[in-house]
């Protein structure tokens, strides 16, 4: 079992979560990642996902819609504009989620990149079985 | 001099206001406490995100490609001031202090021959900046059905922001609001937020960029710039609390001495009148 890196995932409003995890992986803007202990330093931008952390206490996921990722050698920082628990997901909030994405996606600049969350969002309800 | 039954209401009708006042200041406290806790919740994301963001920019910044949220427009004639004030009053010098910031900065541009547009967030700065500024006012925030301040709040205002200026309607936004000290300190604070100016960050490790440095730091200055709007309403939040907290307790104070000066001068006028009827049952009786 390789060694533990420092994850935080905080969110504008508040810190979610802050452990020590084996393994995260990332929905990242290019594909989706795992980052482990000795990871190459990395910034990426996050799609709308799902992001799953590996902890000494289990697996955790959170449902993020974008924000970026730092990963160092020790430590993975997740800053998401909304993270939700997975437990947490209803498909009221996920119809809210699209809805404000919609909302975006009306007054955004790059209209490629907003249809594609778009588009991400609407799959991950899919695959959420809503 | 006015009579016993005067006295008397004006001593009943003080003391209520002090009832009401402290009340004041006992919700602003416990609000205040939330207001704190927000903001520093808020804290590690700002942090991180302007650590991020100022190794990117300082990286990114001096290229030709950089965004224009980071480089600027070329120009500084139009200018938006965004004024961030209080929904409601009865809060001290809060909103007096930020208008008056504003106030100043507005006439220096226009001196300096700018165009001066202004944005108000919250009721009171519009009232009083609408006197003297009512040609330039391009906007209004109405924060009175917020209960709990969010990020989506924030997140509206940098939309709006940022669509004026993709549209080429403003080349220079400016915030206005109060860092919070303490409860009796709060600074009146002018922030620019477009063009994006960081700290220059120290040289960050070797990052791997995933997609491209222009493409994250494209997608993340619009995100900096609700962040750094958040952060100052979350500010502005806090110092609000503790301006009525201590505008509170001043008044509650000045009622206590005010119900001590009337309780005296009713004590004295009542005394007076006694004496007064004694004097004449006495002189009375000696006439008989």
């Amino acid at each position: 079992m390789a060694g533990t890196l420092q994850f935080d995932l905080v969110s504008p409003e508040r810190r979610l979560a802050s452990v020590a995890a084996s393994e995260v992986q990332i929905p990242g803007a290019d594909g989706d990642l795992t980052a482990m202990e000795g990871h190459a330093p990395t910034i990426t931008t996050l799609r709308p996902g799902v992001l799953k952390v590996v902890s000494a206490e289990g697996a955790k996921s959170f449902v993020v819609t974008g924000g970026f990722a730092e990963i160092s050698a020790t430590g993975v920082s997740v800053l998401a504009e909304r993270a939700v628990p997975v437990e947490e997901l209803t498909p009221a909030l996920m119809d809210q989620l699209i809805a404000d994405a919609s909302e975006a996606t009306a007054v955004a600049v790059d209209k490629d990149a907003a249809d594609k969350s778009m588009a991400d969002l609407v799959a991950m309800r899919a695959a959420a079985g809503f | 001099m006015p009579s016993l039954k005067d006295l008397k209401n004006k001593i009943a009708s003080v003391k209520n206001t002090r009832k009401i006042t402290k009340a004041m200041q006992m919700v602003s406290a416990a609000k205040l406490r939330r207001a704190q806790d927000a903001a520093e919740a808020a804290r590690p994301y700002a942090e991180r995100m302007n650590a991020v963001m100022g190794g990117l920019a300082a990286s990114v910044g001096s290229s030709a490609s950089a965004p224009r949220l980071l480089a600027g427009t070329g120009s500084t004639q139009v200018q938006l001031l965004v004024v961030m004030t209080s929904e409601r009053g009865l809060c001290g010098g809060f909103n007096s202090t930020i208008v008056r910031l504003a106030r100043a900065k507005a006439h220096e541009l226009i001196a300096a021959g700018k165009t001066v547009k202004i944005l108000t967030v919250g009721k009171k700065g519009r009232e009083q900046l609408r006197r003297d500024f009512a040609a330039n006012m391009v906007g209004h925030v109405d924060m009175s059905e917020v209960k709990r301040l969010g990020y989506a709040n924030a997140q509206a205002i940098a939309r709006d922001v940022l669509a004026r200026f993709e549209a080429g309607e403003c080349d220079v936004v400016t915030i206005f609001y109060n860092r919070f000290q303490s409860v009796i300190s709060q600074i009146p604070t002018a922030q620019q937020i477009i063009p994006a100016k960081f700290e220059a960050g120290a040289a960050t490790a070797l990052y791997d960029y995933e997609p491209s440095e222009e493409a994250i730091l494209a997608d993340l200055l619009p995100r900096g710039v609700a962040t750094q709007i958040f952060t100052a309403l979350l500010e502005n939040g806090a110092s609000e609390q503790g301006a009525r907290m201590s505008a509170m307790d001043n008044a509650t104070r000045n009622a206590g001495e005010m119900i001590t000066k009337y309780t005296t001068i009713y004590n004295r006028s009542r005394q007076a009148a006694i004496t007064k009827e004694l004097i004449e049952i006495i002189s009375g009786a000696e006439a008989l």
